[in-house]
């Protein structure tokens, strides 16, 4: 037994400190074991077939010659699969994507859509046993094409209101001295994390077990329950290092199928998916159509702001990408109108993906922004400072904290935006153009209800266990480093075991809240369990444990209107006679709440802003109108950024702590990618004096765009 | 799994005789393109005869002073030799255009040659696809073709040829050396590629069963002075979507000869004989460029999507070929 202290000298201040992750070592030497890859005896294999039509009725699936395959166990389809139940709201306040829910009806709602799952004995024996499955189908025509006032557009909520409106919005337009109308355009966009969704399903004396890879374990375990009709105790789900998530993670097909197939074979069933079922069965960001009206004064103060964004969804599922919520945010006018709408057609359900709403949103109001700075003859940071809003511009409450102007006067200056020439197309350095951009990016700052179990060992270390995901982003080495802190002694006296849903209700990592919200309720625990100790008590042998759970703590917090903010600047060099862009630099500084570990957190946001890179230049799906299917969903020809194309890129941060927020966390997750396809637009504009509204800024279409000669004013 | 059989080849003729028995084999080289078809299902080969470990991996200079470069001669090796960094650089650039260093130290001369397209259509089992399922139809002429040819392609087939190698290799006049039962024989590349037609699935003009045993490079004084430029929708791991290999000699600013090939308009690498014939003797200036550009590219047919690549080959001749007269000591 020891003598309960949390350390004679006592540490403080570990949050903050840079810490490499506390499983890289096993990372980087494959003793870590990812969900696809972990032994279970007696395991079976599934293999998902999808339907090759995008609507229809399925006839006729012969399965008795795909039996008679050597190691083929069993055929799930729609004829024999077990009944699920849809009806029910979960963790996300959604119902599930009947996507998910496979084999329930003998209906195909898109190319892609899961029809059957082939069991075998070996992955190969599965495989080839799916590809000679025949399935006949009643085709229907199908619609897969996304237009301007297409006749099913409607407006749609989900997370935010659809729509909101304030003030006349045609009278201050014809009020403003300077106005920009545009059209602005992303593609459909695919997570393309680097593991792929796998899930291993068994029964274990009464209980389901899954393991799987995703951003939340009792999400997971909550979906499945629901689904099964099982006591959420009778499923645990664990999930302990996952290749990626990207807002993919969540309830797919693939664990449902291994599900179904483990309860009808009784044994373990694991479900891979391989990199081209994803692009129809991982979710998407959907393409969006986006129209922006910004009316100002002859001194660039808005006066008038109109955000409208069309997405589509599937026919099954809604799913809005709310990307004129920004504005809800960013800027206020006294006429103040957006509206987010979705069309169903026949295409997979898409989701939450990179900073749903604002990586879009921000792509064509930053633009817009720039716009409005060009024909004001305004430098466009100076805009930007001149419309911060001093409540929300929608709600009307107070901002916890706003320090984007920080983020602006830092990042300027460290950038040399003060050198510019606003004129664009004026430098050139051999074959190519160069230009600067900037743009203002935000993300909301959230938190979910999270439990966390933090035990003091006899032998002097502690343990915390909380269903928290690490999907690549650090948040194990964080929360090893905030419960350090709340304890007051070294991190590697402290072992933090998450993805297991065994150990509680918990947040999911995602909306940029996981780390905030597991943060918070390790704090609670320990700073409890720090108290008791302090008492002089003895430990025994299985140790003292506290619980914490921060739903009562976040229910009491004021309604405010609490966001992380930056400020991205990107220099680009355009060779306008083949149409190549290169990122030549990249900066971003946020205000993003207190950095709890240095070295993860830039990783994320500098990762995001690559992602912004990808999203300016290369990300964009294409779907062929007569087939209905992805054209080359591959990593071959679905192209995100390599390291080519990334120069010199930083980010660094402001001081920003949440004021409210126990260790002062905001969230890093997601604004790194926000503003960052405008910041690489705005700088492509003025490398050329052409602005580029649709994305990705492909060779083409710099090629297609009409090039004034270097020098000329394109307004002049 | 889709079982099938698998063999090293000893030697050439071993090589040969193997495939030979079994009309549903296929020889195996790196495997950089092969391996993927048969993960998607394109290619369904019931036997894999191995030729990447025979003796044809050497590059050696010929009695006239040009060079001949084994068949298994890997991408790695052929763009570090010194000889060809020398004598024909847009070679080793062309080579080092092309795929991550992983594949090139993989993939094998004889095979880049063979590499099949990389539309979209032609590895989708679901869609309709002349070259892969002759008389299905052609997806990419209706469907998306933005990266699909405007020279020589028919209405049966817009797919491109992916390899960059093999633009530089169109522009030194290679000759390819093969070997068969009945004994060797040798094609021009001009000749080794088969008009896209009515028959886009037959691709080469190679004998039923040969093996490609190398590439002879003849002698090129002119192709000292050469250089390969490719531009791609990312700066690494994407095919091209236009390239031009380029040689000149200029003397008192007269282009005395040039050598010219496209990458990315074609079914095949596309040697453009049309703009060699009005440099030749013309002065090595930008209007010569230009002119020597758009007579090639007269002939150019694109699709309602793929027309920059009309620009974009016009504005790459006239870049590289600007540049390299530029170089020229005077």
């Amino acid at each position: 037994m020891t003598t309960a202290t949390t350390g004679r000298a006592a540490l403080k201040g570990v949050v903050g400190t840079p810490h490499t992750r506390v499983e890289g070592r096993d990372k980087v030497t494959g003793a870590a074991r990812y969900a696809g890859e972990i032994p279970f005896a007696d395991l079976a294999h599934g293999w998902l077939v999808l339907s090759t039509v995008a609507r229809g009725r399925i006839r006729a699936i012969d399965t008795e010659p795909v039996l008679a395959l050597p190691g083929v166990l069993a055929v799930l389809h729609h004829g024999n699969a077990p009944r699920v139940d849809t009806d029910y709201i979960g963790l996300l306040g959604m119902p599930p994507d009947p996507t998910a829910a496979v084999f329930q009806q003998d209906r195909v709602h898109h190319v892609g859509w899961p029809v059957a799952l082939v069991v075998a004995e070996t992955p190969e024996q599965a495989r080839e046993a799916a590809e000679a499955l025949v399935v006949a189908y009643d085709e229907e025509p199908h619609d897969t094409a996304l237009t301007t006032g297409h006749p099913g557009a409607h407006p749609a909520g989900g997370v935010m209101p659809g729509e909101t409106a304030k003030g006349d919005l045609e009278a201050g337009l014809a009020a403003s001295a300077v106005v920009v109308d545009e059209e602005y355009t992303t593609p459909e966009e695919h997570h393309s994390m680097m593991e792929p969704h796998a899930a291993t399903a068994r029964w274990d004396g009464g209980r389901l077990e899954v393991v799987d890879s995703n951003q939340g374990t009792t999400w997971i375990q909550g979906e499945l329950a629901s689904m099964f009709s099982l006591d959420a105790s009778a499923v645990r789900v664990r999930s302990e290092h996952i290749g990626g998530g990207f807002g993919s993670k969540g309830l797919r097909a693939h664990q449902v199928a291994a599900v179904m197939a483990a309860t009808e074979l009784q044994r373990p069933v694991r479900v891979v998916m391989t990199r081209r079922q994803m692009f129809s069965l991982a979710g998407y960001r959907s393409p969006t159509l986006q129209r922006v009206r910004l009316g100002a004064d002859a001194d660039g103060r808005l006066l008038a702001l109109e955000h409208r964004s069309l997405n589509q969804t599937s026919t099954v599922h809604e799913f809005v990408e709310p990307s004129a919520g920004v504005a809800r945010v960013m800027y206020d006018a006294d006429a103040h109108h957006t509206a987010n709408e979705v069309a169903p057609l026949d295409v997979p359900s898409p989701t939450f993906m990179r900073a749903p709403g604002e990586a879009p949103g921000s792509f064509a109001i930053e633009s817009a922004l720039d716009e409005l700075a060009e024909r004001a003859g305004i430098d466009p940071i100076a805009l930007r400072l001149r419309n911060e809003p001093e409540v929300g511009p929608v709600s009307g409450l107070p901002f916890s904290s706003r320090n984007l102007d920080a983020c602006f006067r830092e990042g300027a200056r460290r950038f040399g935006w003060a050198e510019r020439d606003p004129r664009p197309g004026r430098r050139r350095e051999g074959r190519w153009l160069l230009g600067t951009g900037t743009a203002a990016a935000s993300f909301h700052a959230g938190a979910g209800p999270s439990t966390a179990v933090v035990t003091a060992q006899a032998d002097g270390g502690f343990t915390v266990r909380i269903a928290a995901a690490d999907i690549g982003t650090g948040a194990r080495t964080a929360l090893t480093l905030v419960a350090a802190d709340a304890l007051e002694v070294a991190p590697d006296r402290v072992r933090v075991r998450i993805g297991d849903s065994d150990f509680g209700p918990a947040m999911i990592a995602g909306g940029s809240m996981g780390t905030r919200s597991w943060a918070w309720a390790i704090r609670l625990a320990a700073r409890e369990l720090r108290e008791r100790l302090a008492l002089g008590t003895t430990i025994p042998p299985e140790g003292i444990t506290v619980r914490s759970d921060t739903t009562e703590a976040l229910g009491t917090l004021a309604q405010k209107e609490r966001h992380s903010f930056g400020a991205q600047f990107a220099e680009v060099a355009v060779d306008t006679a083949t149409g190549e862009v290169r990122v030549r630099r990249m900066l971003g500084i946020f205000a993003a709440g207190r950095i709890v570990n240095p070295l993860t957190a830039r990783n994320q946001l500098v990762g995001g802003m690559v992602w912004g890179i990808s999203m300016a230049l290369h990300e964009e799906a294409v779907r062929d109108r007569t087939s209905g299917a992805l054209y080359a969903p591959d990593l071959a020809g679905y192209h995100v950024a390599t390291n080519a194309d990334v120069g010199d890129i930083q980010a660094d941060w402001v001081e920003d702590p949440d004021p409210d927020d126990p260790v002062g966390i905001k969230g890093v997750g997601e604004i790194g990618i926000v503003g960052a396809a405008a910041a690489v637009a705005n700088a492509v504009w003025h490398a050329t004096g052409v602005r580029h509204r649709s994305l990705p800024i492909r060779p083409d279409r710099v090629l297609s765009a009409s090039v004034p000669a270097a020098g000329g004013d394109p307004h002049a | 799994m889709r079982e099938f059989g698998y063999q090293r080849a000893d030697d050439v003729i071993g090589a040969v005789a193997l495939l030979a028995a079994d009309p549903d084999a296929r020889f195996l080289g790196g495997g950089t393109n092969l391996v993927d078809l048969m993960k998607t299902g394109v290619e369904r080969p019931a036997r894999l005869v191995d030729v990447r470990e025979l003796p044809l991996d050497t590059i050696e200079e010929t009695a006239d002073g040009g060079l001949r470069i084994g068949a298994t001669v890997t991408n790695s090796d052929l763009a570090a030799h010194p000889d060809v960094r020398r004598r024909y650089p847009a070679l080793a650039q062309a080579v080092l255009a092309g795929a991550p260093g992983q594949l090139r130290n993989m993939a094998t001369v004889g095979g880049n040659l063979l590499q099949r397209t990389r539309c979209g259509y032609f590895t989708d089992l679901s869609t309709p696809c002349n070259k892969r399922a002759p008389g299905s139809g052609c997806s990419a002429i209706t469907g998306e073709h933005h990266n699909h040819a405007v020279l020589g392609a028919s209405e049966h087939c817009v797919a491109v040829h992916p390899s960059d190698m093999g633009v530089a290799l169109a522009a030194f006049d290679a000759v390819v050396g093969y070997e068969t039962l009945n004994g060797p024989g040798e094609l021009p590349l001009a000749d080794f590629y088969l008009p896209v037609g009515d028959t886009p699935h037959r691709e080469t003009a190679l004998p039923p069963g040969a093996l490609i045993t190398g590439v002879t490079l003849p002698p090129a004084p002119v192709a000292a002075r050469s250089r390969y430029r490719k531009v791609r929708e990312r700066a690494s791991y994407a095919f091209a979507i236009g390239s031009v290999a380029a040689a000149l000699d200029v003397e008192d600013g007269v282009v005395r000869e040039a050598r010219l090939a496209f990458g990315a308009v074609a079914s095949r690498p596309w040697r453009a004989r049309a703009a060699e014939a009005v440099l030749t003797g013309a002065p090595a200036d930008g209007d010569t460029f230009a002119a020597a550009a758009d007579a090639e590219l007269a002939a150019a047919r694109p699709l309602p999507d793929n027309g920059y690549k009309v620009t974009l080959m016009r504005n790459l001749v006239v870049a590289v070929l600007t540049e390299l007269a530029e170089e020229t000591p005077r």
